[in-house]
């Protein structure tokens, strides 16, 4: 007990000493160093961000045009060679994980925060396997791909929906991780009153604790999103092929590509060529990227100003 | 039977395509309607394999497609072994090779039923290049290059390579074990195939890579497709490799095409499947690259087939017809 009140006292002295040095000479050190690194940080990440974009501008920046956008990959043509096949194929590909994250990743977070007995061994080794999976290399999803949904039971073949269940698998914990931390922020008082109202288990949760989430879950998308269209290495073991002169079918049939497999192939090519158009190809990335991201923010703004 | 007058319709189709193609082959007895009296066919052909051949394939697939429109072909880079792994296990349609196949494949093909046949389809060097600042390498022999290179007791100073040679230390990069390249140059030079000097930088399907690891320091040396010395320039240099007859020869166009360059002089390979060749469109598509593989290997950079290749290519063409 003394040790406490000892303690606290400490930190009233040292608030009032600070506040006292703050008086006299004006300026906190420790605080202002504190935001010295803060700010070291943040541009540490800023200045390779710049550099990378840069960098690709400048080297990609001659082909930027249309073509890119419009045109189907040419080996003959590379001048006016495109991406199209490509954003085609990725768009698919992001499309069939958004509509499996999503319900799957949500799902997960409400049964381990609003269902689970925490104390029961199960949950727990399911809890930990969740974090640990986030760590598992993107390979390792590439070759599951191949063994269990392009052959093996689900037997998908090689095509974009297969492409999108392995990197759903991969991106999935992002997702489950971020959306039980919105769900564990929605005040216990919220719970308390729609239970004591009469409302049902299913009511509170659906009706008030999931509207609450959604900017949290939002986020957990997009960073789950961001990760998996960037991705190379599983999407080459399930089939991504590097050249596709025509559209999918559709995300259960035929052959596809993808922009970072396109990407990937044109970068190591002995040609200059090819290069300088697989650096333009990052650019159209970084731009379905932030399309993609600017429509969840929108909808993240959105959800917030209704709350 | 119908289907066989349908596969010929096909090939009168193409062979006219590519007599329009080669447009300098002018005034050919080709006295069948054109391209219309052809019907016009559809599907597809999945290609997968090796990513040395691929930018070769490429071209043909985009040449084939002026002719086929609505044939879809799709050509992926698993490499040489990733591809047979596919193609053995009855995915695709046609494997791309830089390598023949191995017992190992074949095996694999036989124990799913996967028949196939071999093509010739382009001709390739592969260089050994050191840096540009490297002056005493200019005549290498094999079994020097295997003194570096081999998985035992491997020199790792030039001065160890040949009497008289500086002191400089050797850094090697080349491409990965899923590469054909790799299983290739193994052979050649070390006398089995996977066999390597496990201190060598792996840079995986990437050959620029090497090319920049070689421009890293004075004593570097890689092994990369000769396409790739080209694209290079002056950063580095290929050196001459004494061949079976004692000469002392340097990898070019020419050399590759006499077969003076060897042993690292090789042929690229397609390996189509026995029920791909059932399909009219996979059949039409090996015809237009076979008869058209000289013009299609100079757009695409590559050496193109000699004269008996060729030859042996168009006869097994002609038996699967």
């Amino acid at each position: 007990m003394s040790n406490t009140s000892g303690r606290t006292r400490v930190a009233v002295n040292a608030t009032q000493s600070s506040t006292i040095r703050l008086d006299k000479v004006g300026i906190d050190i420790r605080g202002e160093l504190f935001r010295a690194v803060l700010l070291l940080s943040i541009m540490l990440g800023v200045v390779m961000l710049a550099t990378l974009l840069i960098f690709v501008a400048v080297r990609g920046g001659d082909r930027l045009d249309l073509n890119l956008f419009t045109q189907m990959p040419s080996s003959i043509n590379v001048d006016t060679s495109g991406f199209l096949p490509a954003i085609v194929g990725t768009t698919y590909v992001m499309l069939g994980v958004l509509v499996t994250i999503v319900p799957l990743g949500v799902s997960a977070a409400i049964y381990l925060e609003e269902y689970a007995d925490r104390d029961k061994w199960y949950n727990r080794i399911i809890e930990v396997n969740i974090q640990n999976l986030a760590a598992v290399p993107s390979i390792v999803f590439g070759i599951l791909g191949l063994a269990f949904i392009v052959r093996g039971p689900l037997n998908l073949g090689f095509v974009a929906f297969a492409g999108s269940l392995t990197l759903a698998m991969m991106v999935l914990p992002t997702v489950i991780i971020a959306a039980r931390e919105a769900i564990r922020g929605v005040p216990p008082t919220l719970r308390d009153a729609s239970l004591g109202l009469g409302a049902t288990k299913w009511q509170t949760t659906w009706r008030q604790v999931l509207p609450l989430s959604v900017p949290g879950i939002v986020t957990g998308t997009i960073l789950a999103m961001s990760r998996a269209i960037g991705e190379t290495a599983p999407l080459l073991l399930v089939g991504a092929t590097t050249f596709v002169r025509f559209l999918p079918e559709s995300a259960f049939e035929g052959a596809y590509s993808a922009i970072p497999v396109q990407i990937y192939q044109w970068a190591v090519r002995p040609q200059d060529e090819f290069r300088v158009l697989a650096a333009a190809g990052a650019l159209v990335l970084v731009a379905l990227l932030l399309v993609m991201n600017s429509f969840a923010i929108w909808l993240r703004a959105r959800s917030r100003k209704e709350i | 039977m119908s289907t066989k007058y349908s596969k010929s319709a096909a090939f009168a189709a193409t062979l006219a395509a590519a007599a329009l193609f080669l447009s300098a082959c002018a005034g050919t007895t080709e006295t069948e309607e054109p391209a219309e009296g052809g019907e016009a066919l559809s599907g597809a052909i999945v290609i997968d394999g090796s990513s040395t051949v691929a930018p070769n394939t490429e071209v043909a697939a985009e040449l084939f497609q002026e002719v086929q429109p609505d044939v879809q072909v799709s050509v992926g880079v698993s490499g040489t072994g990733g591809g047979f792994e596919k193609f053995c296990n009855g995915e695709t349609d046609i494997s791309e090779a830089s390598r023949q196949i191995k017992d190992d494949e074949v095996a694999a093909c036989e124990a799913n039923g996967i028949e196939f046949v071999e093509l010739g389809i382009a001709n390739d060097g592969l260089a050994v290049v050191v840096n540009a600042d490297n002056d005493w390498a200019t005549c290498l022999t094999v079994d020097e290059i295997s003194s570096m290179w081999r998985a035992e007791g491997a020199v790792t100073n030039w001065a160890d390579v040949r009497a008289g040679f500086p002191s400089h230390e050797i850094l090697l990069y080349g491409p990965g074990t899923d590469s054909g390249t790799f299983d290739f140059f193994t052979e050649e030079i070390n006398g089995e195939s996977g066999s390597i000097n496990p201190a060598y930088s792996d840079i995986g399907e990437d050959d620029n890579a090497a090319v920049l690891g070689v421009q890293g320091a004075i004593g570097n040396t890689a092994f990369i497709p000769l396409s790739f010395v080209d694209a290079a320039g002056d950063s580095i240099r290929a050196v001459e490799i004494e061949n079976e007859s004692g000469d002392c020869v340097a990898p070019s166009l020419d050399t590759v095409l006499t077969g003076d360059y060897n042993p690292l002089g090789r042929q690229l390979f397609l390996y189509p499947s026995a029920d791909a060749l059932q399909k009219p469109q996979v059949l039409a598509f090996l015809e237009f690259y076979v008869t058209n593989q000289a013009a299609i290997a100079e757009t695409a950079g590559f050496i193109p087939l000699n004269a008996d290749q060729e030859a042996e290519a168009l006869d097994r063409l002609n038996s699967l017809l």
